[in-house]
């Protein structure tokens, strides 16, 4: 019923998704102080007078994040303002130790750029990027109980307070996201550019890559989009779908029966995968933003873009195409390696040794991210260099060892590490060349064949495998298969 | 004489000579305070035992080298809204009454390095919003010119405890004349140093565009002393300007032969108190008689400047005192211990003063949707106008003389329950934080027994200038 009803849905409405996404940055200190960002650690242990809004303190911006910010408007190709300037978010929360959070308003570092997806025909779709700024987190509350209802007490962790994060906005009306496919094409893309420039893990599961995503409809045709509604902290992207789904559903059906949207923020459940209305237009807090006197306007200068272009690594999109043109590789094979910045890298670094690239990009596809799901592995974990997975790879090409014995080096290697050939020497799984003893291994299997033996002196083809196989099941893999085909056809 | 009654500069000699010790000096610091303290209350805390610990470890550092910082061993006062590890530091608010910091302002550890002997906290208007001392939560000061009249504010207790040999220098503030005000009407002398000169770094904020450190002194070399020490970049505030300092000894000395004066036409018209002005018009033709050039200036936006203060002043104020919310540190009610917002709400009522609530409420009320561009952005055109009103005079002359105040020290409670009139005694000084100027209030004789000052503005980071004529004056009329 429900299915049927989002069918219609999507058929009859247009749809607007816009994405503020806040990503922490990776910087080893504070956004305003130099307190080091970490979480491994008991509580208030990373905090100074300044992250917990002491008398007096005044911020100091980290410079690094300043670079990372605009390593974010390049890589999403946005126009860097020459001038930048930080703002004021006056509001109160235990968790805001200055009773306002800095931010930015008007003068964010970089402005209209863009981000290039899927769209829902398939191809490639350009997404507006209205604005990204710095801002700095808030600390931790810490309940006494579930939930904060039923505690008698919370207490404030600031470790996180004043950690740098980057607000990317996503345009609402420049090419805006136009389905719940394309916001997941966003997100993957978004995360995959944002790791791809170093700036942040991305790690959802920890927190750093967290949506407020909005939402509105209009009836086909209609020019008015109707009022938009926000949801609120969302850190998975599979409950933003599910959120999402909810959201155009429950606002199309009150779209159809004539009725209007409240403009309002809304919390997703995610035990009954609902939306649940939090504040409504009205409720809506006035932050009374104003430019931070305590620090100067940003003057981002030519060379300090200039430098950090120069230290921009291939985007994926860049990386795509050149792999693509430069290998004999099958696009969706590169879309796979490059999804991960590290396992391009590995694959580029495996390139050079290898003839085979397709057989590489095969065996990394397969056999080695096989190996790394089993063991919960990141491929920098990964005991196997890209040379000797190369190397591998060439052994097998060559016809040296067979593709089993490849899948049983390569699980070698991966488990204990070490070469590829050193390996096969040991373990006595170098493939047996030697004729006579293949010679009388083969007389010794047609005796025990005759039928099919008579058959390949009839000239037919067919049997050849079974020999074959046969003679591999006695050396348990190890006879070299194009050996034993050549002295078959020569008999 | 008294040793307390001395200047920093000749202790500084009787030091080196080893005519007397810092702790000499320091007990007949705090024998004064003995004295006069409970009539006067210069100062919310006092720190006597480090102190005489401080004396004697400067005198300890006497014996062993002679080259050190004029301030080693001078005993000195410290307004109670910069930050001092483990003093108390209060604001004087009830809200920190208890609040004691876990680090030295970067102005107070640059006096301590020095060797300076930390008397005490000083009284103030509570977060520096006052313009009599009275507004504090530790009772108001009292003028020791005449204990009937105010000292001035906010920085009171810093101009007090100078001008009744509670301290022989003092550090103050001036967001919007904290610190010539009170230095005027206690007789003393006292520099805001150009915004930026001195580093805000553990400056409890007030209005952050406009605070600065300044010293107050009884002579103005005592004020250079205090601002060599004083100024300079500091990496801590994104403010401090990273420009070299000067020695500013070397610049008081020189005569006023030749220098431009001007005279803004503008503050010298209705509702200025004939005898103050006949006070300055007796210094103006001082500075004549010795060659000085005196012109008529014009600072055509005056009339807009303290309007455009209280905008931005409170603008700021409202988010600077939104920290104090009984989560972290100072007091928390004990009321609405279930509930945040009643929590927050009680916490607040309970711990501000009345001109801090107004002030906030005032701010709060700018900064809001829908008033923003007519108050706080209009207020900041004003600001840019009023900047632009002295850089165009600082075209035609080398320092601009004013009077600091409209009025005289006034009774204490005279005013208190009329803020507007409050305000206004304002109005000479105010401009020259908007446009972040240095500016210097020096005595210049008295009326009705009560001391006028004299006020000297010079160009942004031309201290010396002010200071050179400021001496000067002192020079002409011993």
């Amino acid at each position: 019923m429900t299915v049927d009803c989002k069918m219609v849905n999507e058929m009859d409405f247009d749809i607007i998704i816009c994405f503020e996404t806040h990503v922490e940055l990776k910087t080893e200190t504070k956004l305003f102080c130099q307190c080091p960002v970490r979480y491994d650690v008991p509580p208030n242990t990373q905090i100074c007078p300044v992250c917990t809004g002491q008398p007096g303190a005044l911020p100091v911006l980290n410079r690094k994040a300043v670079e990372y910010a605009i390593r974010a408007g390049l890589a999403l190709d946005c126009s860097i303002n020459t001038n930048s300037r930080f703002a004021r978010k006056n509001y109160f929360y235990p968790d805001l130790p200055k009773g306002y959070q800095i931010s930015q308003y008007e003068l964010p570092f970089c402005e209209n750029g863009q981000l290039e997806i899927i769209g829902d025909d398939g191809l490639p779709y350009v997404v507006g990027i209205k604005r990204i700024h710095l801002e700095e987190d808030a600390g931790k509350l810490v309940h006494s109980s579930d939930s904060f209802e039923e505690s008698d007490y919370s207490l404030v962790d600031y470790n996180r307070s004043s950690v740098p994060l980057l607000e990317i906005v996503a345009d609402h009306e420049r090419n805006p996201i136009r389905s719940i496919k394309e916001a997941r094409s966003y997100l993957d893309k978004l995360k995959q550019v944002l790791t791809y420039i170093e700036i942040s893990d991305c790690m959802l599961e920890k927190g750093q890559f967290r949506c407020d995503v909005n939402v509105s409809l209009r009836p086909r045709g209609a020019l008015q989009f109707g009022n938009r509604t926000e949801i609120k902290n969302m850190s998975s992207f599979r409950f933003i779908a599910d959120a999402l789904e909810y959201e155009i559903s429950r606002q199309s059906d009150i779209l159809k029966t004539g009725g209007q949207i409240s403009q309002e923020t809304r919390l997703f459940d995610e035990e009954q995968k609902i939306t649940l209305p939090m504040r409504s237009k009205e409720d809506a807090p006035d932050y009374r933003y104003f430019p931070d006197p305590d620090l100067l306007q940003v003057t981002i200068g030519r060379h300090f873009i200039e430098d950090i272009e120069k230290s921009m690594p291939e985007l994926p999109d860049q990386k795509v195409r050149r792999m693509v043109a430069q290998f004999d590789i099958p696009k969706s094979d590169v879309l796979i390696l490059t999804k991960d910045r590290k396992i391009s890298e590995y694959f580029g670094s495996a390139a050079p040794f290898c003839d085979d690239k397709k057989k590489l990009a095969n065996w990394i596809i397969k056999e080695l991210f096989k190996l790394l799901n089993e063991s919960s592995m990141s491929i920098e974990e990964c005991r196997v260099g890209p040379e000797d997975f190369a190397k591998l790879i060439n052994l097998i090409s060559e016809g040296q060892i067979t593709e089993k014995i490849g899948r049983t080096v390569l699980e070698e290697m991966f488990g204990k590490g070490g070469k590829p050939d050193a390996i096969i020497q040991e373990r006595g799984l170098k493939p047996i060349q030697d004729e006579d003893l293949l010679k009388k291994m083969l007389d010794e299997v047609l005796a025990q064949n005759p039928d099919v033996a008579n058959q390949i002196e009839h000239g037919e083809t067919k049997p050849i495998d079974f020999i074959i196989g046969q003679i591999m099941k006695k050396t348990r893999g190890k006879a070299d298969p194009k050996k034993v085909r050549e002295l078959i056809i020569k008999k | 004489m008294e040793l307390c009654d001395k200047t920093a500069a000749e202790l500084s000699v009787l030091l080196r000579k080893g005519d007397v010790s810092s702790r000499e000096i320091t007990e007949s610091v705090y024998k004064r305070v003995d004295e006069t303290e409970k009539a006067v209350n210069a100062y919310i805390t006092l720190t006597r035992e480090s102190a005489l610990q401080q004396a004697d470890k400067a005198d300890k550092r006497f014996r062993e080298k002679k080259d050190l910082p004029l301030l080693n061993g001078i005993p000195i006062g410290v307004k109670d809204l910069l930050c001092t590890k483990g003093v108390k530091t209060t604001c004087g608010s009830k809200i920190l009454k208890d609040f004691v910091p876990t680090y030295n302002a970067t102005a107070v550890e640059k006096v301590l390095k020095d060797g300076a002997v930390l008397v005490g906290k000083t009284n103030m208007d509570e977060f520096g919003m006052g313009s009599s001392t009275e507004n504090s939560a530790f009772g108001a000061t009292c003028n020791p010119v005449n204990h009937l009249c105010v000292p001035g504010g906010s920085s009171g207790g810093s101009a007090a405890a100078v001008a009744a040999g509670e301290a022989i220098l003092s550090i103050g503030s001036d967001t919007g004349g904290s610190i010539r005000l009170p230095s005027a009407y206690c007789g003393i002398n006292g520099i805001k140093p150009t915004y930026g000169r001195v580093s805000r770094y553990g400056l409890i904020a007030y209005a952050s565009s406009l605070d600065q450190v300044g010293a107050l002194g009884r002579s103005v070399e005592d004020c250079a002393i205090l601002l060599n020490c004083l100024c300079g970049h500091d990496s801590l505030d994104s403010t401090s300007a990273d420009i070299p300092t000067p020695d500013f000894l070397s610049s008081i000395g020189k005569e006023v032969k030749g220098i431009r004066i001007g005279l803004p036409k503008e503050y010298f018209v209705e509702g200025m108190d004939e005898g103050i002005k006949s006070r300055i018009m007796d210094a103006v033709n001082l500075f004549e008689q010795h060659g000085a050039h005196i012109s008529e200036i014009s600072l055509p936006r005056t009339r807009y400047a303290v309007a455009a203060y209280y905008l931005i002043a409170t603008a700021e104020a409202s988010s600077n005192l939104a920290r104090y919310d009984g989560v972290k540190y100072g007091y928390r009610s004990p009321e609405g211990s279930s509930d945040l917002i009643e929590m927050y709400e009680s916490t607040r009522s309970e711990g501000f003063g009345s001109e801090v609530k107004r002030r906030i409420m005032l701010g709060t009320y700018v900064l809001s949707a829908g008033y923003f561009d007519a108050y706080y952005l209009k207020a900041q055109k004003a600001r840019a106008l009023i900047k632009e009103d002295f850089d165009r005079a600082f075209e035609k002359v080398d320092c601009i003389l004013a009077p600091v105040s409209p009025c005289l020290p006034f009774k204490l409670g005279e005013k208190i329950d009329n803020p507007l009139q409050m305000y206004l005694v304002d109005i000479y000084t105010v401009s020259i934080n908007l446009a972040g100027l240095p500016g210097m209030s020096i005595n210049c004789g008295m009326l009705d027994g009560l001391p006028v000052g004299l006020q000297i503005i010079g160009k942004a980071f031309d201290e010396e200038m002010v200071l050179r004529v400021g001496h000067a004056y002192e020079q002409m009329n011993p």
